[in-house]
């Protein structure tokens, strides 16, 4: 069984110019303990279809099944607990939470979804170089610190597949190619899947696969 | 330049309606309700001041006797010793509580509003029977039937009639004058006054009325509401002014970097804030003119019912109240966008940009409130123990609730660190942080709520305390059963000799107006009697204090008297100059702002042999059958025969009365607090996105973080609210210990009222849930693609 099956999805937004087609049939594949990148330009719907695989937003049509199940059917409170569960997202923007410190942070997503396991939590911390900072605020990190904290939460919960949109957009070189390697290293270590939404074919090419978008459609 | 960066910061409020109309609605509310009080102010003394400019009592000296009532005689017998002077009668028409002035054509000084008598046939007609007299026009209808005909005329102060000196005695049916009116200049060939008779005394003309002087701190009492209703309407435009800087901030950023000079950044949010202020003043000026004119009819009843002040109860268009409308419009646009453009000018160029410059200035401002909050308590407490005026009384109020109202975020902050320290789930850890958070951001708007809570805590406080204790001291004051007025002296006697087999006792009210302490006051004569050394309401006083008075080796004094002039037990009162007594006992005496003493009712006599007692209190054991015989033996008007049920019934109305304009304004207050929640919750809902949509990404629905945000906001209302209960009882106390006795000159006992914090509480906590409704709606039903946006990378 494969991990996630997208199955020619479409979305589309109204404007206020009338309305606009982001995702015009859209189909993918993605197992257990293996990567995708999903580049393309600005505007080809990259991240609208990683909102819809996190639960985050509901396609027009399609579907897209996890682990078996049709999320596209799901009302609020059962996405809400997909997303706790079963899926962990990395943004760009870090989107840590500003009230909580680095080590509440970074179990935060762990213990909503009532799978906290601290050992795997201080292996992390460890990994990550995230040991001096748990005391630290959100605004008191590096953009840098920052995404390690967010990778750190989410691979703490544990989640079957990962995505993360642009999880080193906001980074310079260096610092996104050490985020990278720990994101990878991870991943490979926890054994989830990985979908990245990115504009980097240098990173691309690092993962199992690729896919490119253009137009709402895989090209 | 300056026209692009105006278009660019303008083009803010363009897309940010709803924050534009709380501006200008904060600044309106603020300035509303200052300028709404200082117009009843306003009017209520043009009232006085024309009252006082008839009788001619902030303009002429008036010459009085010690030894007895003023009479025409008097008057004669000055003219002839060469002196310039009027006779003047005023007192209350019975039953009507219209004030009868009485003059004299012939010799009223020009200056004043006496009516022009110089059209055909109008003296003749004013000084013939059946004479004359001049109305306002609103008075007309209140008059008797039995007055000579009435003339309409504007100038004539309302509750207040104009007549000739002889027509006045005779509808007050007396036979003195209230005193005798030195004109300007003087010829230099009269009799010294000493040598005319040694028993007259001058007075000098007063610098303000006796009316605007008793009633100061009734006005003074509005002034501080109306000061606080604008302090809280302040905190709604700090909020809104300050939520648009932190906005902007980017917008700032840009300019500066495009070369918009730090200068002229400045100058445009000046210009920026003038103009709301013009915009929110004006509009708060439109709303203060409604609402004095909605409560001014009530003022002029509380007035006239505290003090028998006669207020017009129509409001008339000042210039003067409108431009202190706008000046304190600008001036609390001023205080708003100060604070926010020194921090700005403060940051260097890239800083505005930067979160944490920003919540670094923040933290510093907070520290700073923290700072200033405790040196205002402590400045509260010094002026509290060391402060000997009003003002200074009224200093210690505002010190101690501007002072709370700093230290609420420090509180709040504390409270909820302690409370978060029990929490253990992910969940109730994060709501603990996040609420810990959001204090900040919220802390006008909660400081607002807070200030308007401990008003109303402090207030209700004072006014319950006041209620049990004046009626306790009625009870005590008036224990007789039934007060009879006679109409002449014949009839007083008569009378005594009709009621004295129907009665356990008979108790003369015999009163002179006399100057105790350099102050016009009222002395009484007494009878010694068991009802007054078993109930009268002593404070302090010697051990044998009635038998002193009876031996009439004594006085008593009421509280004013004792407060204001240092007056005590064991210290001498000198009535005149060969008339004193020593003090052997102090009483209360609420709600008379005058002087007031009493002796042995055999001395008094002796001094005062004019004045023969018409007023006598009863104790029988059926008042009402006795109340029927006198008024079918005597036919005494309703009016003059009244039980001790309708004079508590009537005291207890005054009394309601007083206390209706605060009540009013205490809900008003409250209303602009709950609106100022509103506007910092629905403002700050915008900011909250980012904040709420990483928790929502992680598996929160969104009706759940609703919940979570009503209760925080329900939380953090009921936590002022527990605060607002101790600073109300701090207000409430320093309005009764300490405001109360320098203003009235009497001290009444704190009582609780638990059940009316609790109504508050419930109140606070449904203008929480009302305020923080429709950013939880809003919320709820926010579509996710809004709170995709907080992860779009364009944001």
């Amino acid at each position: 069984m494969n991990l996630l099956h997208v199955n020619n999805v479409t979305k589309s937004f109204e404007t206020g110019e009338g309305t606009l087609s982001v995702l015009n049939g859209v189909s993918l594949e993605l197992s257990s303990g293996k990567s995708l990148a999903l580049t393309g330009e600005s505007g080809s719907g990259k991240s609208t279809l990683l909102y819809l695989i996190g639960g985050l937003d509901v396609p027009d049509e399609g579907r897209i099944e996890i682990l078996g199940q049709d999320i596209a059917n799901l009302d609020d409170p059962q996405r809400a607990a997909l997303r706790r569960g079963t899926v962990g997202v990395v943004f760009q923007q870090f989107n840590l939470i500003p009230s909580l410190n680095v080590a509440a942070n970074l179990s935060f997503h762990a213990r909503l979804s009532g799978s906290e396991d601290k050992l795997w939590t201080e292996h992390l911390v460890h990994y990550l170089g995230l040991g001096s900072l748990l005391d630290r605020f959100p605004e008191q990190l590096s953009g840098g610190q920052q995404q390690r904290v967010a990778i750190g939460r989410t691979l703490a919960a544990r989640p079957a597949l990962i995505l993360a949109d642009e999880p080193t957009g906001n980074l310079d070189e260096a610092t996104a190619d050490v985020v990278m390697n720990l994101l990878l290293e991870l991943v490979q270590e926890s054994g989830a899947g990985l979908l990245i939404v990115t504009h980097s074919l240098r990173l691309a090419k690092r993962l199992d696969h690729q896919v490119n978008l253009q137009a709402g459609l895989i090209a | 330049m300056i026209r692009a960066g105006a278009h660019a910061l303008w083009s803010y409020w363009a897309r940010h309606r709803l924050q534009l109309a709380v501006v200008i609605i904060g600044l309106a509310l603020a300035t509303g309700l200052w300028t709404g009080v200082q117009a009843i102010n306003a009017e209520a003394r043009a009232s006085y001041d024309r009252a006082a400019t008839t009788l001619g009592q902030t303009q002429f000296s008036h010459i009085t006797r010690n030894d007895a009532p003023l009479r025409i005689k008097d008057f004669v017998v000055l003219r002839r010793a060469g002196w310039l002077v009027s006779p003047l009668v005023r007192g209350t028409l019975r039953g009507t509580g219209i004030e009868v002035v009485g003059f004299d054509p012939f010799t009223a000084p020009i200056n004043t509003t006496f009516p022009d008598l110089s059209g055909d046939g109008d003296l003749s007609k004013f000084l013939s029977s059946p004479g004359m007299i001049f109305a306002h026009p609103d008075t007309v209808d209140l008059l008797p039937e039995n007055v000579p005909p009435v003339r309409i005329l504007e100038t004539v102060p309302p509750d207040q009639i104009l007549t000739d000196v002889t027509i006045a005695m005779s509808l007050l049916k007396r036979d003195t004058l209230s005193s005798i009116l030195v004109l300007g200049v003087q010829p230099e060939r009269r009799l010294p006054l000493v040598d005319v008779n040694a028993e007259y005394i001058i007075t000098e003309p007063a610098q303000r009325s006796d009316m605007a002087r008793l009633t100061d701190s009734f006005h003074l009492n509005l002034t501080a509401f109306g000061l606080l209703s604008f302090a809280v309407g302040l905190f709604i435009v700090y909020s809104a002014i300050g939520l648009a800087f932190e906005q902007r901030r980017v917008l700032f950023r840009t300019l500066r970097a495009l070369g918009l000079s730090r200068c002229s950044l400045m100058y445009l949010l000046a210009s920026e804030a003038l103009v709301l202020a013009t915009l929110g003043g004006g509009v708060g000026v439109v709303l203060g003119y409604i609402m004095a004119a909605a409560l001014l009819p009530g003022v002029a009843a509380t007035l006239s019912g505290l003090y028998g002040a006669s207020v017009s109860g129509s409001l008339s268009l000042n210039p003067f109240w409108w431009l202190i409308g706008f000046g304190m419009a600008y001036f609390g646009a001023a205080v708003a966008v100060s604070g926010n453009l020194w921090q700005m000018s403060r940051l260097s160029i890239l800083a505005p940009a930067m979160p944490r410059a920003w919540l670094v200035a923040g933290a510093n401002t907070a520290r700073l409130q923290a700072i200033v909050g405790s040196f205002l308590i402590l400045l509260s407490l010094l002026l509290g123990i060391f402060g000997e005026s009003l003002i200074a009384g009224f200093a210690c109020l505002a010190t101690m609730l501007l002072g709370a109202a700093l230290l609420v975020p420090l509180a709040l902050m504390s409270i909820v660190s302690l409370l978060s320290r029990s929490s253990r789930g992910v969940i109730s850890q994060w709501i603990w942080a996040d609420t810990r958070q959001q204090i900040q951001p919220m802390s006008l708007a909660l400081m607002a709520l807070m200030l308007a809570l401990a008003a109303n805590v402090g207030v209700s406080t004072m006014v319950g305390s006041f209620r049990s204790t004046f009626t306790g001291w009625l009870d005590q004051r008036l224990a007789s059963d039934l007060y009879i007025t006679t109409r002449t002296s014949a009839e007083a006697v008569a009378f005594q000799e009709f009621v004295s087999a129907d009665v356990e006792s008979i108790l003369p009210i015999v009163s002179a107006d006399v100057r105790l302490a350099g102050s016009p006051g009222q002395v009484f004569g007494i009878k010694d009697h068991e009802i007054y050394r078993a109930q009268w309401p002593l404070l302090e006083s010697v051990p044998d204090v009635w038998d002193r008075v009876a031996q009439g080796d004594g006085i008593l004094v009421n509280e004013q008297l004792a407060r204001r002039e240092q007056l005590w037990t064991g210290n001498t009162l000198q009535v005149a100059a060969d008339f004193q007594f020593e003090i052997v006992g102090v009483y209360s005496d609420y709600g008379n702002p005058a002087g007031q003493a009493f002796i042995n009712y055999e001395i008094f006599e002796k001094r005062y042999p004019d004045i023969t007692p018409l007023r006598f209190a009863l104790n029988a054991d059926n008042p009402s059958y006795l109340r029927d015989k006198i008024v079918a033996e005597f036919g005494l008007p309703r009016d003059n025969t009244i039980n001790q049920q309708e004079v508590k019934a009537f005291s207890m109305q005054v009394f309601e009365q007083t206390f209706l304009i605060t009540n009013a304004l205490n809900v008003l207050t409250l209303g602009v607090a709950g609106f100022a929640l509103w506007a910092s919750l629905t403002t700050v809902a915008g900011m909250r996105l980012p904040q709420v949509a990483p928790v929502w990404a992680l598996g929160f629905t969104r009706k759940s973080i609703s919940v979570i945000e009503m209760s925080r906001s329900l939380l953090l209302a009921a936590l002022t609210a527990v605060l607002a209960i101790p600073i109300g009882l701090g207000l409430a106390w320093i309005l009764l210990a300490i405001v109360n006795v320098r203003a009235f000159g009497w001290r009444l006992p704190i009582e609780f009222f638990p059940w009316d914090w609790a109504q508050l509480f419930i109140w606070a906590f449904l203008a929480a849930a009302l305020a923080a409704a429709m950013p939880m709606r809003k919320l709820m039903k926010l579509p996710p693609s809004d709170l995709l946006k907080v992860f779009a990378n364009e944001r």
